[in-house]
């Protein structure tokens, strides 16, 4: 065997390090050193997080182990995407993960989110199906372990059962459908099923399978027929975990289905699943805005606006084009910074006062006039209002979809632009509790964390920065045209 | 009489509708994780029959199912340890108990 094929692997072995050093810290670092272990996870991210964004040297696009693995422009960069994201989430949970109650087991936290982050790489690289499950078991069973991470608060167990209950049935779901994959065309290799599938007529096996993989998939990134378990696990698990749960897990997973279904299913597309795409991007849409309309706890609030959410990014998908994989990456790092905006400003109140209500914020910026304003851009991004990167993002996806060209997208890009109306309500509900509500303040005034603040701070630029240097999104198109899939 | 693919893709699929019923239909915790791992035991029927009998030349499907069945086995591992969790808070394991977050 040629060992140097590793090599290709640069960013998950640059990820295993990491997760060794912090283990290894965690395990055997004497007692009065271990104070710095969240900083040194930090700084450590940190490091491979800028490390990931160098240049590489010769041809960045490899492959190894017969073609299982490879790896490209375009995967670096959504894996890089997705590291700022987990940077963030390590910084804005070093409060809460030094609090007195976790700080025995913070080893454990960050142990797991790496191994997590670990299978999102693979989800995303895997060019074979094997890898792909490992991929996926990696990335969402520790996650079931992060969920019931908060011993003493029981909505915390509650919502890891049925996380994990859900998760392993959808699993086994997709697991199904990748039989009657494999007894179709004798193969689990991306390339070599898809060359079959161009092949053979379509047949009701076929469409069978790609229903139970679509319904696999969709319940990660919780579209509609799949999404009842979101809200639950979102309002019981740590706030720290669901806000990678709603950014990360999701990020990755859309991605992960914009490659199978594009690289594997891509010669059935108007005959199978541009479809049932319709029916769920037009589904999650809908149903995420209208139940977020009735929320009144903060975090579930936010699980059913990251549901609708949901539906935007599959507009990339649907579009099935380099427009849509660009501006289908570009949301996703948008999402990143106004989500985890959100959920800093959720995080440092509830750190503080242990509140969550959608009431306790009438008022809050007579007594912490910063985090409503981070708390205003994070919506007005999430919403799409003009000068701020949501806008762009959501005109891109638009954009994206419509060049597919097709009397039916162009109807599916309407009710998405409806919909933005309905999500444009609750969004400003929140800022006029903040803003306009006349009642007294819940919240007293406090200073956050310095953690927090930067955390929070990253956020901010990311919001306004891509809001006005939106030419990323030119790089990115441009990786992606290279891409090779269409 | 032969034994053919047939024969065991029935009974395959009965596994698998079973574990979807009780998935669907059982309130004991435990029972549910029983019913979830005849679906994952299906599963992997099908591939090693489909690689058997279909294509006898390679062994991916062999293969799948040996990975599948640890991940099985960890899943189970896991879902106990978070049942037990929620045995200790409610002290019991009925899903009707675990109703304090709805909408």
């Amino acid at each position: 065997m040629d060992y140097s094929q590793f090599l290709a692997m640069k960013q998950e072995i640059g990820l295993l390090v990491v997760f060794l050093l912090v283990f290894l810290y965690d395990t055997f670092m004497p007692r009065r050193s271990q104070g710095g272990l969240s900083v040194f996870t930090i700084i450590l991210f940190a490091v491979f997080t800028v490390w990931g964004f160098m240049p590489c040297m010769g041809s960045c696009a490899d492959s190894a182990f017969a073609g299982m693995y490879v790896t490209s422009p375009v995967m670096m960069a959504i894996k890089g995407i997705l590291n700022v994201g987990v940077l963030i989430v390590l910084i804005q949970a070093n409060k809460w993960a030094n609090s007195e109650i976790q700080i025995m087991r913070r080893g454990e936290f960050y142990e797991l989110l790496l191994v997590t982050l670990f299978g999102m790489y693979l989800m995303i690289s895997a060019r074979h199906f094997l890898l792909f499950v490992i991929g996926l078991e990696a990335a969402s069973l520790p996650l079931a372990a992060m969920v019931a991470f908060d011993k003493n608060h029981y909505e915390s167990h509650e919502a890891a059962v049925k996380y994990i209950l859900t998760a392993v049935f959808s699993s086994a779901i997709f697991m199904m459908g990748l039989s009657f994959v494999y007894g179709l065309t004798g193969s689990l290799y991306f390339s070599t099923i898809a060359s079959v599938v161009a092949l053979e007529e379509t047949s009701a096996m076929l469409i069978v399978a790609l229903a139970f993989v679509v319904a696999g998939v969709g319940f990660k990134l919780s579209l509609v027929p799949f999404h009842l378990w979101t809200a639950d696990v979102y309002q019981g698990a740590p706030t720290s975990v669901t806000s990678y749960l709603s950014v990360i897990s999701k990020g990755a997973a859309a991605f992960a289905f914009l490659v199978i279904l594009t690289q594997v299913f891509g010669a059935v597309y108007s005959d199978i699943w541009e479809w049932m795409l319709y029916a769920l991007v037009i589904l999650t849409i809908t149903v995420g805005n209208l139940f977020a309309l009735r929320q009144t706890n903060m975090k579930r609030f936010l699980a059913f606006s990251s549901i609708s959410q949901a539906g935007y990014i599959m507009l990339g998908v649907v579009a099935c084009n380099a427009m849509g994989m660009a501006s289908l990456m570009y949301y996703i790092l948008v999402y990143v910074f106004s989500n985890l905006a959100a959920f800093g400003v959720i995080q440092a109140i509830e750190n503080k006062t242990g509140k969550v209500g959608m009431a306790d914020y009438n008022g809050l910026h007579k007594t912490n006039p910063w985090l409503s304003f981070t708390m205003m851009l994070a919506m007005f991004s999430l919403a799409g209002i003009p000068p701020f990167a949501g806008f762009f993002s959501k005109f891109f996806i638009f954009t994206g979809a419509i060049a597919q060209g097709s009397i039916a997208i162009y109807v599916l890009v309407l009710i998405a632009l409806i919909n933005t109306i309905v999500s444009l309500f609750y969004y400003l509900l929140v800022v006029k509790a903040m803003y306009i509500n006349p009642e007294q303040p819940v919240v007293g005034a406090f200073r956050s964390a310095c953690s927090e603040r930067i955390g929070m701070w990253i956020c901010v630029a990311g919001i306004i920065g891509l809001g006005i240097v939106s030419c990323f999104y030119d790089h990115l198109l441009e990786l992606s045209g290279t891409f090779g899939l269409f | 009489m032969e034994i053919t693919l047939l024969y065991y893709l029935i009974p395959s699929l009965i596994m698998f509708c079973c574990g979807v019923y009780g998935f669907l239909t059982r309130k004991n915790m435990i029972a549910i994780l029983i019913s979830l791992e005849l679906m994952l035991n299906a599963v992997d029927i099908n591939f090693v029959v489909f690689n058997r009998f279909l294509f006898p030349g390679q062994m991916e499907g062999m293969f799948f199912t040996l990975f599948a069945i640890a991940i099985a086995a960890a899943e189970t591992a896991l879902a106990i340890a978070i049942i037990i969790n929620v045995f200790r808070a409610v002290k019991g394991i009925d899903v009707r108990d675990l109703t304090k977050m709805k909408f």
